[in-house]
């Protein structure tokens, strides 16, 4: 397996709120509370992480709220910018580049083509003002499909895999469930095909039947398609479920890595093993 | 020549430079929406502020200058309009399309083809075509920059969903030059082909909002249509003016009140009286012969 060559590769990503003083510029000699500077606030959000994803592999984040999940997250899709650190595509078109230095237009076309995010909240992928076949066709249109026909099909393929029944394709997702809103975001990030996709909490805040559902789909999505999927939680349940890797962040570092069944059941990190061994 | 008692178009030269240096940078990035600094006008702004202020910056003592309104030049607004640009400049006042070289239109482009001696001025109340898809300024500055339109095209996809066809009456939105995504006003979809490659220069205003855009002669201008739901104009086949006959212009749908049936008549009068009077020319020289 690690012969193959990741289809996405983070070197040295650290992502940074602040200005920084004296004291925290040197990393040796910088004494922090937590990820943040005592004497001048700066905040580490991501600090000096690498991680490889390999094709049709699940990698589980996990970690407690204010680690650098999230910040990780913005940082994979765009949708923040990083202090420094180099991404790479598995891609004959960007293969070498640093994705990070691209064009935002670049970056935008790496967005549309190449990705799929689904966030925790719906709110954030979705346009809830709009159907929800729509929301779907948003993305398709991104990527460049202009006949309605064509995108109307696929739309109805997908809402129909993750379960939204047809009859309501024309409604706008802010009529729907929770449980429905996350499977309209699902599968508007599944619309253009994407070798990698990201998910953000997905389960978060959906009650347990609805998150089997959800996590059933995923797993399904994985097997069917084979997309490469970074799976962020702090639900190590969801992260047993579906990871093959796991990494464990803590402070804005990842702390441990390896494989899933490694880390829940034999943890070398302290913090690891309490968050462990907290699991009820 | 009567005094003036106003300085010449009303404007002040600063302001005049200003409006002229925006509309000069708007010409050269065709369909982008150059920012400027909207004056308070003598009629309130949403009432063609944008459009007068381009006309009073362009005027010159030799220009003739028609105002339409909706294809109507006896219309309220187009009078107040020329009366306001008539008492400052003296410059002549026109109803005939091709004698004049300057035209401010709100919502309509005219039906005689204009030429390159010719400038058209639009009113436009929303200039930004994605608008009531991103509400923030900001955003659409940035989505214009990175040519991303697929808000524009979801909204016309929502349409088809919707009502089987796209549903834009007025302001369907243009692509100008392969480039920017531009609101062409409310005109009707009839007048968007007249955009493309316009011999006239098109000159768009927006007081209120503040911005000044252009379409420059000959410059592509594309109504965007998805592959399988072709752009179509409004459609009056079978359908003449009651007054002039004509058939291949825009027309508005009336109601007559005695018989109580549909009638249409050309929505550009000047048209329609100028062939009114040539076709009374034609029966007055029959009879002559």
């Amino acid at each position: 397996m690690m012969l193959e060559e990741p289809i996405l590769s983070v070197k040295n990503l650290s992502k940074q709120f602040g200005d920084g003083c004296r004291r925290c510029s040197d990393p040796s000699t910088r004494d922090l509370i937590k990820n943040y500077c005592p004497s001048c606030g700066m905040v580490f959000a991501c600090r000096d992480i690498s991680l490889d994803l390999y094709p049709g592999e699940i990698l589980g984040v996990v970690g407690e709220s204010g680690s650098g999940k999230s910040s990780l997250m913005k940082c994979l899709y765009f949708d923040s910018d990083v202090t420094s650190g180099e991404l790479y595509l598995q891609d004959e078109e960007f293969y070498g580049q640093n994705l990070w230095t691209l064009s935002a237009q670049k970056k935008r076309y790496i967005r549309n083509h190449k990705y799929g995010m689904v966030y925790q909240n719906p709110v954030h992928g979705l346009k809830m003002d709009f159907t929800s076949i729509g929301n779907i066709a948003e993305k398709l249109i991104a990527a460049g499909n202009r006949n309605v026909d064509n995108m109307k099909m696929v739309g109805e393929k997908l809402l129909d895999t993750v379960h939204i029944p047809l009859f309501r394709m024309k409604e706008e997702p802010r009529n729907f469930s929770g449980g429905m809103q996350q499977r309209v975001q699902i599968a508007k990030a599944l619309s253009n095909n994407p070798p990698v996709l990201f998910l953000d909490e997905v389960t978060t805040g959906l009650d347990l039947s609805v998150q089997a559902d959800v996590l059933d789909l995923i797993k399904r999505i994985q097997r069917e398609f084979g997309i490469s999927m970074i799976v962020v939680s702090h639900d190590l349940a969801v992260i047993r479920m579906l990871a093959d890797r796991t990494i464990v962040m803590l402070n804005g570092e990842v702390i441990e890595n390896g494989l899933t069944d490694q880390i829940l059941e034999d943890p070398i990190h302290p913090y690891t093993q309490t968050l462990v061994y907290s699991l009820l | 020549m009567k005094k003036l008692k106003t300085h010449f178009a009303f404007l002040d030269e600063g302001s005049k430079k200003e409006i002229r240096r925006a509309t000069l940078k708007a010409v050269a990035i065709p369909g982008y929406q150059v920012p400027f600094a909207s004056r308070e006008m003598p009629i309130g702004r949403g009432w063609g502020t944008g459009g007068l202020q381009l006309t009073l910056s362009l005027v010159g003592k030799e220009d003739v200058l028609k105002v339409i309104d909706q294809g109507a030049d006896e219309s309220v607004n187009a009078v107040s309009i020329k009366k306001l640009v008539h008492s400052t400049t003296n410059v002549e006042l026109t109803e005939a399309t091709e004698d004049a070289t300057l035209i401010q239109s709100r919502h309509r482009i005219p039906e005689i083809p204009l030429t390159k001696d010719q400038i058209l001025v639009l009113q436009v109340p929303m200039p930004e075509p994605l608008r009531t898809y991103e509400k923030k300024e900001y955003i659409t500055k940035m989505l214009h920059a990175e040519k991303e339109y697929s808000g524009i095209w979801l909204m016309l996809f929502e349409q088809i969903m919707k009502y089987g066809r796209t549903s834009t009456d007025a302001d369907h939105p243009v692509l100008v030059n392969e480039r920017y995504v531009m609101a062409p006003s409310p005109i009707p979809r009839f007048d968007n082909p007249k955009m493309h490659h316009s011999e006239a220069l098109i000159l768009l205003g927006a007081g209120r909002e503040k911005k000044i855009y252009a379409v420059p002669p000959y410059t592509d201008v594309a109504s965007l249509a998805f592959d399988d739901y072709v752009f179509q104009k409004e459609d009056f086949s079978g359908e003449a003016c009651h007054l002039c006959g004509a058939t291949d212009v825009f027309l508005d749908e009336l109601v007559d009140d005695h018989t109580g049936k549909t009638i249409y008549q050309c929505n550009d009068t000047s048209y329609c009286v100028d062939r009114l009077n040539k076709l009374e020319q034609e029966e007055v020289s029959t009879v002559d012969a």
